[in-house]
């Protein structure tokens, strides 16, 4: 089946996401990480955007069928616990590729996340692969 | 760590995870919200041909995320880019593992520390893979 390529550039809606100082805890302990910093949920953990879900326009994926391919944060400064951070997710492309277990999707997903005052604070780049 | 004393081809200090228990899979799917059953459900992982549950690969990179800011400190990681290469089973021992490619200063008394970055399992295969920049400061 042809991949719908008219859905790159598509972008989520603006979403709001209020970093609990117990929800930096509670990643923090999944982890195992024992940091007096994310137990008193004072900056949050590199990875930690990863619990910003904001839906995609025209991706309704199967999560049996997806392989998360690669990820990327890049930081203008940390999260920290009482942010309000502001997440826009968008298409950045998809494309198809013969690999060796059949045919794959690749979607590429890119977020940015801007802080109260309108600053950005991350960016991120999810490759997910389909199958 | 400063960033004088390091110089490429540098290994930073290892960080050792214990063993991937189940409890620890339902712990990051609730503190995550990536409720994938093949992360947490016998039954889905082995309808995909799975033997068992695998880990999320955002575990393994946010184990690479403590390792970094055991280095450079919680405020320190500046970027962490990786590929998932491969799965992680249960009862999998973990080691992020790092080498300096290189060191450039910044502002401030402090450099952006670049470096190669990837999870191994205890057969030594690079599970998760790919780069680093931390901020350390000078002396």
């Amino acid at each position: 089946m042809a991949v719908d390529r008219s859905i790159i550039g598509l972008s989520s809606e603006a979403t709001v996401n209020e970093v609990e100082r117990g929800a930096i805890r509670k990643f923090a302990e999944a982890i195992g990480d024992p940091s007096p910093v994310y137990a008193r949920g004072d900056v949050a953990p590199p990875t930690f955007p990863t619990t910003f879900r904001t839906k995609l326009p025209g991706v309704d994926l199967d999560p049996k069928r997806i392989l998360h391919g690669g990820e990327e944060f890049a930081y203008e400064r940390p999260i920290r616990g009482g942010d309000r951070i502001t997440v826009v997710r968008r298409i950045a492309d998809v494309y198809e590729r013969e690999g060796k277990v059949g045919h794959m999707t690749f979607y590429i997903f890119e977020s940015e996340g801007t802080d109260e005052q309108g600053q950005l604070v991350y960016k991120s780049r999810s490759t997910v692969i389909y199958r | 760590m400063f960033y004088n004393e390091l110089k490429p081809g540098d290994a930073v200090p290892a960080l050792v995870k214990e063993p991937i228990q189940k409890v620890q899979l339902i712990k990051y799917a609730g503190a995550s919200g990536d409720y994938n059953l093949i992360h947490t459900d016998v039954e889905t992982a082995r309808s995909v041909g799975l033997p068992d549950v695998i880990a999320h690969g955002m575990l393994s990179m946010a184990f690479l995320g403590q390792f970094l800011s055991e280095l450079a400190g919680a405020e320190g990681v500046k970027r962490l880019k990786v590929k998932f290469a491969a799965m992680v089973h249960l009862q999998d021992v973990i080691t992020c593992k790092g080498t300096v490619k290189q060191v450039t200063p910044a502002d401030g008394n402090r450099a952006v520390v670049t470096l190669d970055v990837w999870a191994e399992n205890q057969k030594g295969e690079q599970v998760t893979a790919g780069e680093a920049e931390v901020y350390l400061p000078g002396h």
